[in-house]
């Protein structure tokens, strides 16, 4: 990592007559200036006070917008640079580095969200999105004038990595981890390594027995020297902060200090309790099924696979992904091992890609039946026959079954949404681990140093698994090889003078930032700077005004506030 | 960063490989070109936008496109005047800063690396062969990457749907999934990320006009990412998206230049036809152009469509030690998946190098 303080990144306020705001108006293709006149807004903001230079760009985020920025900075002396243009989320980086390269503070930088906050929800009226543009840029503004700079808080990381989960991905990320050199610490709930995979027959699409590959990865990680194994073992608390994540454990009082978190807990097929007659006899699930076929001994000669058995449905809107390949896989398997019939109801065949598509021409070949059917009228299963309304021949059709599988989904695991809680990361709407990007960051969480990969993140195939699990320990390494890390300045300061010791901020910190030490005048309390993600509760609650909020003080927000109500002209 | 440069050949050495780069002459210097565009003005030559996927021409100096990095011009050799004729030179008379350099030659680098990471990424099928569906001939027919220059704000339109024939505002769109793919014939494959594709596209028809009507022509809809499914139907419901199962017979056209959408709704089991103002093709994605070549020049594996084949247990691994690959190149994946490849491939990498370098160190 690079240490470098560039010249500039100290105090560069003008010492003249107060500061120097140069506003940046971003069109975005069609994405802003579709839906409001950047002209305008651009022409207005010019009128705002201390501002003294602005450019419309049709993407600031580009290149040459980033050159742009930098050059007026330099040309214009500006000392604030406000860009009103996208989410912080995915720019704010870019632009605080343009700041930084061309010698300005990157906390002098503010950004206005004219895209989420305003183009994109007011699509109906340009004339609205316009003023409303106005009113952010100006509030903007208002604040840029009171931003302070800033330095970045360096901390330390220790060289340990935790994986929570000892199923595929978790094993994999582990060995990967360990051949970086780094101590991994893997915590698995059951009492032995292998998850998911451990039950299943074979692995699509190269044809390995599960238990073969599944047993030699966790021979691997059990024999790494660098590998600490801790079975029948769940994650009970977590404090600390990238860098030093303080994990308590069920197995006992011990405390695992890790540098960053990789969360691997997989997923767990749904059972079908009630649904389609599921006996676990005649009717059976996937995963039933590939017991059986372990088993070897048991034969029928009339399967009938149904797809998306509660899956795609309303209250469980999503396509489980493996589903089809799993199915497909399998029935090609009792084709060839058992002589079967061998039909496959679907609603979509979602084999895309290669080799899936590959593996379900095979399966046409080998004479496996497919039928459509559809959500609206779903196959009627009795006894011997299951009836299909297929859509394609506009009629029922009747197939003879002695073996009736349903493929359910992959549905999140039941622990996930008092493990996010316990991480402070996010689950979606069914319970699946929510990364920080959903395109562009699959395998981080927002929050630093702790990562997502393999079906806790969303249904995936073991190939993706590995993918995801290497991928994982490759975004983990990063701050793992550095050995220190750099964090947000946008921390709580108390006022030692002010504050009483109460502790009432130290009570609420949702992420233990602050401690209560003893001084010669009793007890303070005091923010532990890497630990805080600046959410303010600390200061919103403090009664003796103690607490400050870096680059969210009240000077700032006041300021923002109060150009809300002042009259557009 | 080279840009603009090819691989022209690889050599094992101890410890890692030695690569020959061709980093292609630009004519303009780098260093020194910050893209300001004075030189565009007054250039003769000219030839076809291949960003804007032929739908305008661009000068024979030209900026690959608005936010290509690195930020610099870059002469076309083939539609230069100058540098076939010998005469003109516009845009150096232009050029205050002397950017620009004739004389600048093709340079062959010669790079000693510990590992290579294969990222190339996909090409588009040209659906000009399915004669049935008439592109080349039709006008209003154009491909899904067509479609996003139109609907781009950086494109030859400004962001709007004009079609090609009369540039008249195309209000029905039609879109014909697996142009190419899922096809015997020719990729035999799922490009998997098309379904998505022509949504979003549709998607955005609307956007830009809340009159515009879209019909997605499919087979299977395979919409299997995280939220995609509900994306689907969030089309359908808010945008008028309308889906019709059914993979089209043929495209033909009545007078006005409107094309003529023959097809089997498999669901009504119905001969149909429709009449619509412009078909957007969802061709299907291939390895890209030379991939053959390059896994020939590297001794990777590739299968029977150029895609790196790499090991189902280590997928960031292909055949040869040190050599990975991530993204499209090793088959179609969509964004997410190709972003968790490329860390995948960094991560097995960086081991590899770092067990090189720790074997050169106990060696020594």
């Amino acid at each position: 990592m690079s240490k470098r303080k560039k010249k500039g990144s100290g105090d560069s306020r003008a010492s003249g007559d107060g500061p120097r705001i140069g506003v940046f108006v971003c069109n975005c293709g069609t994405n802003i200036a579709g839906f409001m006149d950047t002209e305008d807004v651009a022409g207005y903001s010019a009128t705002l006070p201390n501002v003294v230079f602005v450019r419309e760009n049709l993407y600031s985020c580009s290149e040459a917008g980033v050159n742009d920025i930098k050059q007026a900075i330099i040309d214009n002396k500006l000392d604030r640079v406000v860009v009103a243009a996208c989410t912080p989320r995915t720019h704010e980086p870019t632009f605080r580095a343009a700041c930084k390269d061309a010698g300005l503070n990157p906390y002098h930088f503010e950004f206005v969200n004219i895209r989420e906050h305003c183009s994109w929800v007011h699509k109906e009226d340009r004339d609205l999105a316009t003023l409303k543009a106005r009113d952010l840029i100006r509030m903007g503004v208002a604040r840029s004038a009171y931003l302070e700079p800033m330095e970045p808080i360096i901390g330390n990381v220790v060289e340990r990595a935790l994986v929570v989960g000892g199923g595929i991905s978790g094993m994999t990320a582990a060995l990967e981890l360990a051949a970086r050199g780094f101590e991994v610490v893997l915590i698995e709930r059951q009492k032995h390594l292998g998850g998911l995979v451990k039950s299943l027959y074979e692995i699509y699409p190269w044809g390995e027995k599960a238990a073969d590959y599944i047993n030699g990865l966790a021979s691997r990680v059990e024999r790494n020297s660098k590998i600490r194994v801790l079975k029948a073992c769940e994650v009970t608390d977590v404090r600390g902060y990238v860098g030093k994540y303080e994990v308590t454990v069920s197995s006992g009082d011990e405390t695992v200090v890790a540098g960053i978190i990789v969360v691997a807990t997989g997923a767990r097929p749904l059972l079908p309790e009630g649904m389609f007659g599921h006996d676990s006899r005649r009717v059976i699930t996937m995963l039933e099924l590939e017991a059986m076929l372990l088993r070897s001994r048991s034969r029928r000669k009339k399967v009938v696979l149904m797809g998306c058995a509660g899956a795609r449905i309303p209250g469980r809107f999503y396509c489980s992904r493996i589903c089809c390949m799993t199915a497909i896989k399998n029935a090609i398997i009792m084709r060839k091992k058992w002589k079967a019939d061998v039909t496959v109801l679907y609603r979509d065949l979602m084999c895309y890609g290669v080799q899936n598509e590959t593996m379900l021409v095979d399966a046409k070949k080998a004479g496996v039946r497919f039928i459509n059917y559809s959500l609206e009228n779903p196959p009627v299963i009795e006894k011997d026959t299951v009836t299909v309304s297929s859509e394609i021949l506009g009629r029922d059709l009747k197939v003879p079954v002695d073996l009736l599988v349903l493929s359910t989904p992959l549905v999140p695991q039941d622990t996930n949404v008092a493990l996010s809680k316990i991480l402070k990361v996010p689950v979606d709407e069914y319970g699946f681990f929510l990364e920080a990007h959903v395109k562009l960051r699959p395998l981080d969480f927002a929050t630093d140093g702790i990562f997502v990969c393999g079906t806790a993140r969303w249904p995936a195939s073991i190939r993706e698994c590995l993918e995801q699990a290497i991928g994982a320990a490759s975004r983990a390494s990063t701050y793992l090889a550095r050995g220190e890390v750099e964090v947000e300045p946008i921390v709580s300061v108390i006022d030692e003078e002010e504050c009483r010791g109460c502790g009432l901020c130290v009570a609420l910190c949702p992420y233990g930032a602050i401690e209560l030490i003893d001084t010669e005048k009793g007890k303070k309390a005091r923010t532990i700077d890497v630990a805080c993600k600046g959410c303010g509760t600390c200061g919103a609650t403090c009664y003796r005004h103690a607490i400050r909020m870096k680059h969210y003080s009240d000077e700032q927000l006041g300021a923002q506030i109060r150009a809300a109500f002042v009259k557009d002209p | 960063m080279l840009a603009y440069s090819e691989v022209e050949g690889l050599s094992r050495k101890s410890g890692g490989f030695t690569l020959k780069v061709r980093r292609k002459a630009r004519y303009v210097d780098e260093e020194i070109c910050n893209a300001c565009g004075d030189c565009l003005e007054k250039c003769p030559g000219r030839a076809k936008d291949t960003f804007d996927m032929g739908l305008r021409q661009r000068k024979a100096i030209y900026l690959y496109f608005s936010q290509g990095i690195p930020a610099v011009m870059t002469i076309d050799p083939e539609a230069c005047i100058y540098l076939k004729k010998g005469k003109c030179g516009v845009c150096k008379k232009r050029c205050d800063k002397g950017a620009i350099d004739f004389e600048m030659k093709d340079e062959i680098l010669s790079l000693d690396v510990g590992s290579v990471i294969i990222a190339t990424g996909l090409d588009i099928f040209e659906p000009g062969d399915l004669t049935y569906y008439g592109y080349g001939k039709i006008k209003n027919v154009i491909t899904g990457l067509q479609y996003e220059r139109l609907i781009n704000a950086t494109g030859p339109t400004g962001g709007h749907l004009y079609r090609p024939s009369d540039q008249k505002l195309a209000k029905t769109v039609a879109y014909v999934q697996c142009v190419g793919s899922r096809d015997l014939n020719y990729c035999s494959y799922c490009s998997s990320v098309c379904c998505m594709c022509s949504i979003k596209d549709a998607m955005l028809a609307r956007e830009h006009d809340p009159e515009s009507v879209s019909y997605i022509f499919h087979t299977d809809l395979r919409n299997v990412g995280k939220g995609f499914q509900k994306y689907e139907k969030r089309a359908a419901e808010e945008y008028g998206v309308q889906y019709v199962r059914g993979r089209v017979a043929e495209i033909g056209e009545d007078d006005e230049g409107n094309p003529i959408v023959l097809y089997e709704d498999t669901r009504q089991r119905k001969v149909e036809s429709l009449k619509v103002e412009m078909v957007v093709l969802a061709t299907a994605a291939t390895a890209s152009r030379g991939s053959r070549e390059l896994a020939k020049m590297l001794r990777v594996k590739a299968d029977k469509y150029g895609f790196i084949t790499t090991r189902n247990d280590q997928p960031a691994d292909t055949n040869v030690k040190g050599i990975f690959a991530c993204g499209f190149c090793k088959g179609p994946c969509d964004i997410p998946e190709a972003v968790s490849q490329s860390s995948a491939a960094a991560q097995r990498a960086a081991s590899h190098v770092l067990r090189s370098v720790g074997a050169g160190a106990s060696k020594a």
